[in-house]
């Protein structure tokens, strides 16, 4: 359904998508590439579970949230793609076990909180 | 010209609730609403249903909350019976955290205040100790010293809310009029005639609910309303499972599974942009509450600007020299959506205020500090 624009540079980065090798040029986002994959969606959305790909590519719609590289629910069009990337379905919402955290409590020092509270 | 029972000058959450209330209670109602570069705090809000913290030292503020909160589920019950729209009302009560011993302290000794002031009327909290709040909060960071809990607090989608309110308005006959600015104001007891921009509008009541444009509407119609812009900066991460059983006042879980992240007080005029230190800040107070939270990715981010009186209670008002005249000026408009829709509507359309809503007038601002 895409392909890459005539006057674009060449295809010279490989990324996995889905387990897909797709080559998409130099400044390309991962939305770029999955578009390039020809799948019909990246994400699963948190509620019905309906399909979605990569829409509006300029940061605005979130349809394109996608896991890269491990980390889950990243905006996939924000994402330059990179040598090696890999790109993954992301399936519903994301899967958190708190009582199973690491309790990895930060340093850092208690900013204050809102004041007033009228 | 058209001539209506009554003008809403507003298209917010406060002025929709209000024209609803109206356009329900059968006045001819017209809602003025400003175009998208207006500042519509109604689209950048936390969506809280939140009375635990309202009115220190201002019971009436507190009783007005509780009334609204009281008011909230008839009010999404009714929206959605005649909008198909759900507002995602919850109402379990509501946690706020204490990181430290000092703000556990500190919020104690505030909840307490809140309980002697509220006399007769009541007002029930309880303290939670860090091992309690454990068993309901899965994953509490250690810097959490406890919580101040109330029955009262809930949470709802707020856009579903100003969504519903203008769908709601429109089908009791009111008339919807986005993209509207007030160029000229005549004002005359029980009689306002508004020029927006080579139309004119005509009614014998008129509400300002402009949000920060009252402090320029308020003059023209005998009324005051010195309210200002304090911006405020919320995070939102990735949809996750639901974990949380009930809102954390600056923490709060949305239906969907998004978690929001607040909140920040400002005062740096009309300006909407982000402050990397404030950003820092909300997520750091976040992440020492519950660790789990640094996995998440932030999805969105936004400010926007509260509408602030100035001593944060809200203004009604009517006025003395145009009577017919109202203003409503507040900085919750979603907590206050039950009060407005099914209280202050009420007391427009028959007429007066309520002798019980005066100290809410701006007239406390005209008395002389005490020497």
């Amino acid at each position: 359904m895409f392909r890459p624009r005539p006057d674009a540079p060449g295809a010279t980065i490989a990324v996995e998508v889905e387990g897909q090798t797709v080559m998409v040029p130099q400044g390309a986002s991962a939305a770029a590439a999955v578009l390039l994959a020809g799948l019909a969606a990246i994400r699963e959305t948190a509620i019905s579970g309906s399909g979605r790909a990569p829409y509006c590519m300029m940061g605005v719609c979130f349809d394109c949230l996608a896991e890269i590289d491990g980390v889950p629910n990243r905006q996939s069009c924000m994402v330059p793609a990179r040598t090696g990337m890999r790109i993954r379905r992301r399936r519903g919402a994301r899967a958190i076990d708190p009582n199973n955290a690491p309790d990895d409590s930060p340093s850092f020092p208690i900013p204050e909180p809102r004041s007033g509270g009228a | 010209m058209r001539q209506f029972d009554a003008i809403v000058i507003g298209g917010g959450l406060v002025g929709a609730a209000i024209g609803y209330g109206l356009a329900r209670a059968g006045l001819a109602t017209a809602m003025i609403d400003e175009g998208d570069l207006a500042f519509r705090a109604s689209r950048g809000n936390f969506g809280l249903v939140w009375v635990q913290s309202k009115g220190l030292g201002a019971p009436h503020y507190q009783r007005w909350t509780r009334l609204s909160a009281e008011e909230w589920p008839d009010l999404a019950k009714e929206l959605g019976e005649r909008t198909g729209i759900a507002v995602g009302l919850e109402q379990p009560g509501g946690l706020q955290l204490c990181l430290g011993e000092e703000e556990l302290q500190k919020r104690q000794g505030m909840m307490e205040q809140m309980r002697r002031e509220a006399g007769n009327f009541g007002f029930e909290y309880r303290m939670l100790d860090r091992r309690e709040l454990a068993e309901i909060l899965p994953g509490l960071g250690r810097a959490v010293a406890g919580a101040s809990w109330t029955p009262y607090d809930g949470h709802a989608n707020s856009l579903n809310l100003l969504h519903a309110l203008h769908k709601a308005f429109v089908e009791k006959g009111g008339a919807y009029l986005p993209n509207r600015t007030v160029t000229e104001a005549k004002a005359a007891p029980h009689d306002f005639r508004l020029e927006l921009g080579g139309e004119t509008i005509a009614a014998p009541k008129i509400v300002l609910a402009a949000g920060l444009g009252n402090a320029k509407l308020a003059p023209l119609f005998g009324l005051s309303a010195p309210v200002w812009p304090q911006r405020g900066q919320i995070l939102v991460t990735e949809r996750t499972s639901r974990i949380w059983p009930l809102p954390l006042g600056s923490l709060r879980q949305t239906q969907e599974g998004t978690i929001m992240l607040g909140s920040s007080e400002e005062d740096v005029g009309f300006d909407t942009s982000q402050k990397p230190e404030i950003m820092r800040n909300i997520a750091r107070r976040a992440v020492l509450s519950f660790p789990w939270i640094a996995e998440l990715q932030i999805v969105r981010a936004w400010a926007a600007l509260r509408v602030m009186p100035p001593d944060g209670l809200p203004i009604y008002d009517e006025s003395e020299e145009f009577p017919g005249a109202f203003t409503a000026n507040c900085h919750s408009g979603v907590t206050l959506a039950g009060a407005h829709a099914n209280a202050f509507a009420p007391m427009v359309a028959a007429g007066a205020l309520d002798p019980t809503m005066a100290p809410f007038s701006a007239k406390r601002f005209d008395v002389p500090a005490a020497a």
